[in-house]
């Protein structure tokens, strides 16, 4: 048999043979039941399209009014950007660049590589220029693209600051709170090793 | 387990002379550097990478003490300041009455983070002992401490948003204390520890205890 035949698990490396799936059927690895393919009907288009969706959001997350608060007569309102610079003064800078990097370019640059590998194949066209690259940056920074986890922190901060004083939410709270829902479906729509075969068939051919 | 009757049934990529890619599961010829498909870098597993994981761990670990110590967050009012360490901050959540959020916060920066110093250990000594959990389990419990670690980045969102808004002049200020940092390094810092782990090492010890038993 051909190694192009045989599918080495990602989790427990045991060979297993690469059959044809059916759409919206799962093929598991023998011994650990890590998800091997899960072709979806429609996935590349639909993942290029969260995506896309995300990133304006995304944008609109980072532009707009965030949240306001009122006090005594006073109000003060903050924009992501200044969650993003809340440590800048003084020894903290280092963690407002952090800050920076885990709720707004990390997930940019995530979307930004999902879109480039995948729109192209959405469309049957050839993968563009280096895709794998992408596509293996894109996996990468999964673990660190947390917009999703700001949104919840901004939940936690809101019940804390309620008793102090009111809170106005601007328009870029909705669009983090859409940001996560979109995360989510992208995230399920996803499957690691169709993805790889799928660029392998078409830069083949 | 159900693959207890014939765990001789599995063949490895490994076994085989083959070096499998953890990222696409390409098969590639063994002895290959990088992989021919999405071009990672291809490396056996090898306990010696276990000594990645105990050095991120530690380092998660020391990061996590001065998180405790020292106050995560300074806050003026009328110009009395107080300090809040993190347990503090549940404390007064909790006293608020807000014993949803309480929780939440409770769960993320204290149950969490130990769990997954405590699991992370586990695993990466149960590589070379044999241990009371079956692989399964242990993969379970990896794939557990792999999807939650980053959620612990939580409370370190919740100073900075605090801190953005919380900006009332005289009325009420709220600046962040030094052990946001030290936090946000012990949850970055385990992460990197539950990534360096390699979950083939879980398989691995359980085909050598075996062939020890035969």
């Amino acid at each position: 048999m051909h190694t192009d035949q045989l599918i080495a698990c990602p989790t427990c490396d045991v060979l297993n043979r690469d059959q044809d799936v059916k759409p919206r059927t799962v093929a598991r690895c023998a011994r650990c039941g890590t998800v091997l393919a899960a072709p979806k009907s429609g996935a590349m288009t639909r993942i290029a399209m969260l995506s896309l969706t995300a990133l304006i959001l995304l944008a609109a997350a980072a532009g707009f009014p965030f949240l306001e608060l009122r006090a005594q007569g006073l109000s003060h309102q903050a924009s992501v950007l200044d969650a993003v610079l809340a440590f800048s003064s003084g020894p903290m800078a280092p963690l407002s660049l952090a800050t920076g990097l885990l709720i707004v370019l990390l997930p940019a640059a995530r979307y930004c590589a999902l879109i480039y590998t995948l729109a192209p194949m959405a469309l049957g066209w050839h993968p563009a220029p280096h895709a794998a690259t992408a596509y293996r940056w894109a996996e990468r920074l999964k673990p660190w693209a947390m917009a999703e986890i700001f949104i919840i922190g901004v939940a936690v901060a809101l019940v804390k600051v309620s008793g102090l004083a009111r809170v106005g939410l601007g328009p870029a709270f909705w669009a983090f709170a859409a940001l996560l829902v979109v995360t989510i479906l992208t995230d399920n729509a996803i499957c690691r090793l169709t993805v790889w075969k799928t660029l392998r068939a078409r830069s083949a051919s | 387990m159900e693959n207890s009757e014939s765990p001789q049934r599995f063949l490895t990529a490994a076994a085989a002379g083959l070096a499998g890619c953890r990222a696409c599961g390409t098969a590639n010829p063994g002895g290959a550097r990088a992989c021919t498909c999405c071009g990672s870098p291809l490396a056996a597993a090898d306990p010696a990478s276990l000594q990645r994981v105990w050095a991120w761990l530690a380092a998660g670990l020391i990061a996590y003490v001065p998180a405790n110590v020292y106050p995560m967050l300074r806050t003026t009012t009328f110009g009395r300041t107080s300090e809040n360490t993190l347990i503090g901050g549940i404390a007064e959540l909790f006293s608020h009455g807000s014993y949803g959020v309480a929780l939440i916060v409770f769960f993320a920066s204290i149950v969490i983070p130990v769990a997954k110093f405590l699991a992370i250990a586990y695993l990466a000594v149960s590589v070379r002992r044999p241990a009371a959990l079956g692989s399964h389990g242990r993969l379970m419990l990896y794939e557990v401490v792999e999807f939650i670690g980053r959620w612990s980045m939580i409370d370190v969102f919740v100073v900075a948003i605090l801190t953005a808004l919380v900006q009332l002049d005289f009325a009420a200020a709220i600046a962040p204390g030094i052990a946001a940092v030290s936090f946000a390094m012990s949850v970055a810092f385990t992460m990197l520890a539950a990534q360096s782990f390699d979950p083939r090492l879980i398989w691995n010890a359980e085909s050598e205890n075996l062939n020890d038993h035969a």
